[in-house]
């Protein structure tokens, strides 16, 4: 028995006034695995994404269509608060975006916004979410420290603690690796490996290198629509749409 | 199918199946060669075979280099990816069918310092068969043609029978008039490398099916009745 997605996705257009960024969409984003969302740019892979927690509701001119539910629940349904969805589906993007605060504030800052106060417990969050961002050991000594004297990498890694500190459900990566050098972006990939044992993780690439290390789910998006979803080991190496193929081969154009 | 963005890689792997063919269009040649020898008694073609055999070689050699090339700069994926691994067994097969190839010369050449146990028939069948089998192979990879393919993976069978016949009829010598019996064992060993030949071309074939199909049809019991 394969445990139900985490999110279904049926349906989904968006359009920027009279711009078409996706149309019917309709793809399951399976439970406590790695989805990574490819194509080229502007084929709507991050407006799928940030569909997913919501984040496209603040563009002025938008219009979400189509359904999408995390574990069954319609999230786009009028009740339900932006803010409490962004909890459970968290976010880490492309340019790290620390506070300019130190590292343990940084940290610390959603498990505050939701009302955690005590100290105890807090430092207990904050080691907890940079140990499953590997960051704790090179961080554990200067907590107190700004966070923008971290390297890129640490940075990136700082931010996926924070994304974690509220322990969500689903984390959402938008391009998390594509300023890092190969080592650093290896360190993310491994993260990305340790964190399904907990998270499900939805992941957008430019490097398809990247998307066949990390995932073990490929979708394959093509000027709005989504062209091809299945097995990342499948999608790679025998792709059942021409269009997959052409793109994963870079024959394009 | 469109172009690669990146015309370099474009090159390298029509240099690839270039090469390839270059090398199945070897190894069939040898394979002809090495059976006229026998036949034709002929000892300067026998020899022939035995030294070009390092030209095989060494296309396998390159081409296995060019592969190894490809993935490590290319990171290649989908039909490449298949192609690439696809060619690097095909060579291994070739290389092997060209050892065969070699290796009855070797016996021509020691055949033709007796005289003739009997005339030959059923062993140059074989030579076409295998030998056809090999270019069907060839061409089945080069026109990525799956059915082409599956066809030569039944065509085995005719081989494998022809084998059996032969096997049959030198026994039967032997049996008579133990005189025979080293000439004998010398054309057993003959029609042994053919029918392997036979094997390895079934087994290009095979993984000719796995790169236009993505599907893997070796080691089955039965073959699919279609792809």
């Amino acid at each position: 028995m394969t445990a139900p997605p985490k999110i279904t996705v049926r349906g989904l257009g968006v359009r920027y006034g009279t711009t078409v960024a996706l149309e019917d969409v309709s793809l399951d984003v399976p439970t406590g695995r790695v989805t990574a969302l490819i194509g080229p740019s502007g084929c709507g892979k991050s407006t799928f994404l940030r569909c997913l927690n919501r984040m496209n509701d603040t563009i002025p001119g938008v219009r979400i269509t189509g359904d999408v539910r995390l574990d069954g629940e319609p999230i786009y349904a009028p009740h339900v608060d932006p803010v409490a969805l962004r909890r459970r589906v968290g976010m880490v993007f492309q340019k790290s975006n620390p506070f300019p605060k130190s590292i343990f504030d940084n940290v610390a800052f959603g498990p505050r916004v939701h009302g955690l106060r005590d100290r105890v417990r807090l430092h207990e969050v904050v080691e907890r979410s940079l140990r499953q961002a590997a960051l704790w050991e090179e961080v554990a000594d200067r907590l107190d420290r700004p966070a923008l004297e971290l390297s890129g990498g640490q940075q990136q890694r700082l931010c996926i603690a924070r994304a974690l500190a509220v322990e969500p459900e689903v984390l959402l990566m938008d391009e998390p690796a594509s300023a890092l050098d190969p080592i650093a972006t290896a360190k993310i990939e491994e993260l990305i490996h340790e964190l399904t044992v907990r998270y499900t993780i939805v992941i957008v690439t430019h490097n398809m290198q990247q998307a066949a290390r990390v995932s073990d789910i490929t979708a394959y998006f093509y000027l709005g629509r989504l062209i091809e979803c299945g097995p990342t080991e499948r999608v790679f190496t025998n792709p059942e749409r021409p269009e997959t193929e052409d793109y994963i081969t870079g024959r394009f154009g | 199918m469109p172009q690669h963005t990146d015309r370099t890689y474009e090159q390298a792997l029509d240099r690839l199946r270039t090469s390839v063919l270059e090398m199945g269009g070897l190894v069939e040649e040898q394979i002809a060669h090495a059976v006229r020898a026998l036949v034709e008694r002929d000892s300067a073609l026998a020899h022939a075979v035995v030294t070009r055999d390092h030209t095989v070689n060494r296309l396998d050699v390159e081409i296995d280099d060019l592969c190894i090339k490809l993935l490590a700069l290319h990171q290649p994926a989908g039909r490449d990816l298949r192609l690439i691994t696809t060619a690097l067994k095909i060579t291994t097969d070739l290389e092997r069918i060209g050892d065969l190839a070699a290796h009855i010369a070797e016996r021509a050449l020691e055949l033709a310092a007796e005289p003739a146990l009997k005339p030959y028939i059923d062993i140059p069948r074989m030579a076409d068969l295998t030998r056809d089998m090999v270019h069907r192979s060839l061409d089945a990879f080069v026109r990525e043609d799956s059915e082409l393919a599956l066809g030569v993976c039944t065509a085995d069978d005719g081989v494998d029978k022809l084998h059996e016949q032969v096997f049959r009829e030198l026994l039967s010598y032997m049996v008579e008039d133990p005189h025979t019996i080293s000439r004998a064992m010398r054309l057993l060993f003959v029609s042994k490398a053919l029918e392997r030949i036979g094997d390895h071309a079934t087994n290009i074939a095979e993984m000719v099916i796995f790169m236009v199909k993505g599907r893997q049809v070796r080691h089955l019991d039965r073959l699919p009745r279609e792809l």
